[in-house]
């Protein structure tokens, strides 16, 4: 009992050092509980004798009534807001309420993550839940999940790794997203399109999907014309400075895809600056993903044409496959694509704002 | 090249941007000679050996050595090093945080490897024969600066030089290390190296040395056999004109003549740097001093006045009435000025101007949002500079460009612009030159007897003597006796210094 | 005749080189050069209006003008920092996004709707406080603790973000109102973007402080010489100490531009390495980064220039993440030609020329 408390208080206090500022009151509590908590860690873990009733658990797992007990690794919270929406959501689903018993651990950087993999495996939980921060490395350990009969479910993200080595993936499709945003604005028939693109950090998954599908595009239209293509690392303030030096330039544009709203944001702020009107039936075609909520409320006051979803909200997906597996069922297939939509600023609606607003 | 020529420089010329350095020098070192470098301070004296030690590249001319029979041209110090020419600088260039036999062996090893424990043997072997008392295998920095000079000069002897250059090497040692040090020249003079030795001290000229060459302006005055030029002679010939016999500054002494009231008081004075408590007091106009060898506690007592070291215990009074001094400010805004014993970590602002440095005391008293007008610093530095006649180029020079008596000066600028009652001079004349030195010990004396109360301190006895009216002996960190009137001659200081008259 | 003429200009040129703000000026010329060789346009300010129907610039120049503020107004206290205390304070791109985080905090709270709850003026104090505070933290470490400022700051380098997040409950608040875009972009009616205005204003400050206080002296000599300046009745702890806390006043002007310019916050990108570009500003400025003499003047114009590469960079569609590698490599540049051993080289070819033409 002892020895699993204090794998518990370790990935919290791994959450806690990733972290430091909380999103909930109540969250701050238990980071703090954790700190007191991982000091007298060093102590208990030489007299860690494995309880009786962790061993039956063990054994046992699925016995009705009993918590399902799940280890969650994610990437920091504090990351974006697609990640925070994507922790709440986790958080919100995998509780005592719901039949689980969650334990969390955050961090960005993959070794980390893999240490607290074994920690949870160590503990013996039923479910490992796994996002992780990088696709490679992570054969051995999740090789020893499958020995100890835990179950590794990836969400959000894919690894390079056997296709036996976990139950399922839920995750995005990137490809997809790009493809649904590029199809919309063919929709829109303009005759001709001057794009600035606005990439995220190369070689992200999501970069590497939203750009792959923009890029065939206009390779292959003759008139799809990219004016300037460069990467904003996510960052607002870098895409301020791209489009600002697009217009400083005097080079005609009309299309801005930014491949989050963050970047979309800054380049809206620089189009603001130099009096480009933007928006529906306006001079440039404003383009978004990951629908935060503020920028769907842009979309519902017309200012963006587009925002692209991806979908955080997960945990659902994550507890259907459990519930399926704990009741003996197949599951139809490995590779779980979440449903993802893109919004139109002519067709949205306050509900959409309200229930996919992250 | 002559018989018996070590080494022979002919014709040289340096000049750095806006200064004649040197302007056809000669000179000549011949074997088994110790031949002393005189000049004031910017005289050439350290630009010669630094020609000569390849830290500068001379202009032209040319050098030859023993051995070769073209001229030899030396590049950087590594190439004086192979040909023989070792250098012990005034200032200590050895590694501190290294051991002392890594200090002696450092940058010397052909091969890669180095056999640590044949180095420390070699070296303490070295050590032994000098009778330096440091271990091969001690920290550098834990030794004191006397015997980090001495391990200096261990390190050039053992190089197996043909030209030793002895660039002040004596100006922190004291009397014994000096004796020492002499005792190890001769040893070498015997042995046949060539030494060139440049020093202020003109005592230890005439103890050592064989011929004298003398610099001015950055030209040659001449080479004499040292019979041929005595004292009074050699001062003439650097300064370029006749000195008063130095003997003489005691007859121009005004005194004093106002009430003598104590300035200032101290009662069981104490600081952490390890000095006992002491009872010290100075009245109006007068000056005294803290006499004792190196180590003492004669400047640690002096700093405890002005609070540079925490006090931790005793009371002072300042006219009379208890003050409490706890930091240098306090001590600023009591009257007291204090310039201290290392210019250079302690006094100057190298990089700061030399009205930047004048006004800078002053400037604190005044207050952090009063800062002078650029006229009125203007003003103040151009009427220091003039009246202590500093040799610069212009009141913006970066004080660490001008010679070491010049920075002095300025230094006594920056405290004389705060107008104390009380001043504190803690070896003001340690390395500059003799005309400086005489300077500033009549302008002790010219400003005591305008009331002003001053503690003069220095190495050099005759120095003190001339200048104080009492003398407190410091040894082993406690004060040992008081001398004055007619107390005051140097062999009754000497007696009080080495305990003689205790039992 | 012409011998004569131009060896007086070389006599002028090496005057002007022996001054420490030959390097940015230098620098500036040189990209200034670059850029009218390869596209005039570049210089090219057109006056137009922007959405709300006020008169603004347009340009690249402007566009240098604006972003260069936040650096320049950093570079004052970073030069302060360095001066006094010989380092860097690596942490300002964090207090940057805490400063900035308080801003919004105070502005529309938690859980708002954008509107502001309380004045800007409120917003921005608090936040200068708060900025102060740390600074003081940090001075505090380097000051008192004697830890090398660079190790001393990355505790805030590395928790700062964090920080921020907490103050705003890890939400990111969106201001509505639109005064508050004013500090991040121009102000109705007036055509210059408002940060250049508050750069000015931060140097006006700076300049009457160094005129009418001793903060200039003692912050060199405390930089040059601590024991000494002890001696002279000076307090080295609190001058640097000080410093820090001067730096912790420009990183809340710079969060306010900051997070006015998007109305919003992302704690994690928000003047993201900022901190690098301020102390590449001092550098630039031909300040020692080891402390002592400083030229406030010439950090702020070698703010300028770091911004004019940057814009450069992006006019020729350098990709931003290759941005840092072309900084670096000025870096590198200024470090060899500041080297005591390629001074000497330079002057002794200086010397070299100079005669040859006097043969000549």
């Amino acid at each position: 009992m002892k020895k699993r408390t204090l794998v518990t208080l370790l990935a919290v206090s791994v959450a806690a050092a990733g972290l430091a500022g909380c999103s909930s009151s109540s969250e701050t509590a238990e980071t703090a509980a954790a700190t007191e908590a991982a000091a007298e860690a060093g102590e208990e873990e030489a007299g860690g004798e494995a309880a009786a009733e962790e061993e039956a658990e063990a054994e046992a797992p699925a016995a009705s009534g009993e918590l399902i007990r799940v280890g969650i690794i994610n990437n920091d919270p504090n990351e974006s807001g697609y990640r925070t929406a994507n922790d709440a959501d986790m958080k919100a689903m995998f509780t005592e309420e719901n039949g689980y018993e969650a334990s969390f651990a955050y961090s960005l950087k993959n070794d980390e993550q893999i240490t607290a993999a074994q920690k949870f495996i160590q503990d013996e939980v039923d479910y490992l839940l796994l996002s992780a921060a990088d696709t490679s490395g992570w054969d051995s350990v999740l090789q020893d999940a499958q020995d100890a009969g835990i179950g590794v479910i990836l969400f959000d993200r894919t690894i390079d790794a056997s296709e036996d080595l976990y139950l399922a993936s839920i995750v995005s499709d990137m490809n997809k997203e790009g493809e649904t945003a590029v199809n919309w604005l063919a929709d829109q028939g303009l005759e001709e399109y001057n794009i600035i693109h606005i990439q995220g950090v190369m070689g992200s998954a999501a970069q590497q999907g939203r750009t792959g599908a923009l890029d065939a595009k206009v390779a292959a239209e003759d008139n799809w014309n990219l004016v300037t293509q460069q990467t904003a690392e996510w960052n607002s303030e870098k895409a301020q400075q791209i489009v600002q030096s697009v217009i400083d330039s005097g080079t005609e544009f009309n299309v801005i895809y930014a491949e989050n709203d963050d970047m979309a944001k800054g380049a809206v702020a620089a189009l603001d600056k130099a009096n480009i009107s933007h928006g529906v039936g306006k001079d440039v075609i404003v383009m978004g993903f990951d629908c935060n909520k503020w920028a769907l409320e842009e979309l519902l006051a017309q200012n963006w044409n587009y925002d692209g979803q991806c979908n955080p909200f997960q945990a659902s997906y994550i507890d259907e496959v459990i519930k399926k597996v704990e009741a003996g069922e197949e599951l139809a297939e490995k590779t779980i694509i979440l449903d993802e939509k893109g919004f139109d600023a002519t067709t949205i609606t306050e509900e959409d704002v309200e229930k996919y607003g992250i | 090249m002559k018989e018996n020529a070590v080494l022979e420089m002919r014709n040289i010329h340096k000049s750095f941007p806006g200064v004649r350095a040197l302007h056809a020098v000669d000179f000549n070192l011949c074997e088994g000679e110790i031949h002393a470098l005189m000049g004031e301070n910017g005289a050439g004296k350290s630009t010669l050996i630094k020609v000569l030690t390849g830290v500068y590249e001379k202009d032209e001319g040319e050098i030859y050595l023993k051995g070769h029979d073209k001229p030899v041209a030396i590049k950087s110090p590594q190439d004086a090093q192979n040909l023989g020419i070792s250098t012990v600088y005034q200032e200590i260039t050895l590694c501190p945080n290294l051991t002392v036999a890594e200090n002696m062996y450092i940058g010397r090893g052909k091969s890669k490897l180095t056999n640590w424990r044949k180095m420390n043997a070699d070296a303490d072997k070295i050590l032994q024969n000098l009778g330096i008392p440091a271990r091969a295998n001690q920290q550098l920095s834990d030794c004191s600066i006397a015997i980090q000079q001495m391990v200096a000069i261990a390190r050039a002897v053992d190089m197996d030089c043909k030209v030793l250059i002895l660039d002040e090497p004596t100006s922190s040692l004291d009397e014994s290390e000096v004796e020492k040090l002499f005792g190890l020249m001769r040893d070498l003079k015997a042995r046949g190296v060539g030494i060139i030795f440049v020093t202020h001290f003109l005592d230890q000229v005439y103890e050592v040395c064989d011929k004298i060459t003398v610099l001015r302006d950055g030209e040659l005055v001449g080479e004499y056999v040292i019979e041929d030029l005595p004292r009074v002679k050699l001062v003439a010939k650097m300064l370029g004109k006749e000195l008063n016999d130095m003997e003489e500054i005691k007859d121009e002494n005004q005194v004093y003549k106002g009430p003598a009231e104590n300035v200032f008081e101290a009662e069981g004075l104490q600081s952490d740097a390890g000095i006992k408590p002491f009872d010290f007091h100075i009245k109006k106009g007068e000056v005294n001093g803290f006499t004792g060898l190196l180590g003492s506690g004669r400047s640690e007592c002096v700093r405890a006045i002005f609070a540079a070291d925490r006090v931790i215990a005793g009371k002072v009074k300042k006219n009379g009435k208890e003050v409490k001094i706890t930091k240098p400010l306090d001590a600023m805004k009591n009257g007291i000025a204090y310039l201290p014993e290392d210019r250079k970590r302690d006094g100057i602002v190298g990089d700061l101007s030399v009205r930047d440095n004048i006004i800078l005391a002053a400037q604190v008293l005044r207050g952090f949002f009063r800062p002078f007008s650029k006229a009125e610093a203007n003003r103040f530095a151009e009427e220091y500079i003039k009246l202590l006649e500093i040799k610069t180029a212009s009141a913006d020079t970066p004080i660490k460009s001008l010679s070491g008596g010049n920075q002095q000066k300025v230094i006594l600028a920056r405290w004389l612009l705060t107008h104390p009652e009380y001043l504190i001079l803690d070896e003001p004349t340690r390395g500059i030159d003799i005309g400086t030195k005489i300077e500033i010990q009549k302008l002790v004396l010219k400003l005591a007897s305008e009331g002003m109360s001053v503690t003069f301190i220095s190495s050099e006895t005759d120095e003190m003597l001339r200048t104080c009216s009492r003398l407190i002996v410091m040894r082993d960190r406690k004060v040992v006796g008081e001398l004055s009137s007619e107390e005051l001659t140097q062999s009754k200081v000497m007696e009080t210094i080495a305990g003689g008259n205790m039992e | 005749m012409t011998v004569k003429k131009s060896a007086a200009a070389s006599g002028g040129v090496a005057d002007l080189f022996r001054k420490q703000i030959f390097i940015p000026i230098a620098a500036l010329l040189l990209l200034g050069l670059f850029n009218l060789a390869v596209d005039p346009s570049f210089f090219k300010i057109s006056l137009g209006n922007n959405s709300d129907g006020f008169p603004v610039l347009t340009g690249y120049l402007i566009t240098i003008l604006d972003y260069g503020s936040e650096v320049a107004i950093l570079a004052i206290g970073m030069t302060l920092v360095t001066a006094a205390s010989g380092g860097q304070d690596i942490s300002v791109g964090a207090t940057v996004a805490i400063a900035g985080s308080v801003i919004l905090r105070i502005l529309v709270g938690t859980g708002g709707d954008g509107t502001l709850q309380a004045p800007i003026i409120v917003a921005f104090l608090a936040a200068c406080v708060v900025s102060m505070l740390f600074g003081a933290f940090n001075g505090v470490l380097v000051a008192i603790f004697k830890i090398q400022p660079m190790v001393a700051t990355l505790i805030l380098y590395t928790a700062g973000r964090s920080i921020a997040a907490w103050i705003n409950n890890n939400e990111l608040p969106i201001v509505t109102d639109k005064v508050f875009t004013y500090f991040g972009g121009f102000i109705p009616g007036i055509p210059v973007p408002t940060p250049f205005f508050l750069a000015v204003i931060c140097v006006i400050i700076t300049l009457l402080a160094l005129k009418f206080t001793n903060l200039g002296l003692y912050t060199q000599a405390v930089g040059i010489n601590a024991s000494s300046s002890r001696l002279n009745g000076l307090n080295p702890v609190f001058i640097k100490w000080l410093s820090f806390v001067i730096l912790g006043l420009c990183v809340a002007v710079v969060g306010l531009i900051k997070t006015s310019r998007l109305s919003t916050i992302n704690y994690s990108v928000i003047a993201k390495d900022i901190e690098m570009d301020a102390i590449l500003a001092v550098a630039l400025g031909g300040n020692a980064l080891s402390g002592g003499k400083f030229n406030i003047m010439a950090s702020i114009l070698g703010a300028y220039v770091i911004q004019f590469l940057t814009t450069t960079l992006y006019k020729f569609n350098v990709s931003s993440d290759a941005l840092p590698a072309y900084k670096a490599a000025v870096v590198i540049l200024l470090v060899v030609i500041s080297a005591p051993a390629v001074k000497e080289k330079l002057s002794a070819m200086g010397k070299k020329l100079k005669k040859q033409r006097e043969v000549a």
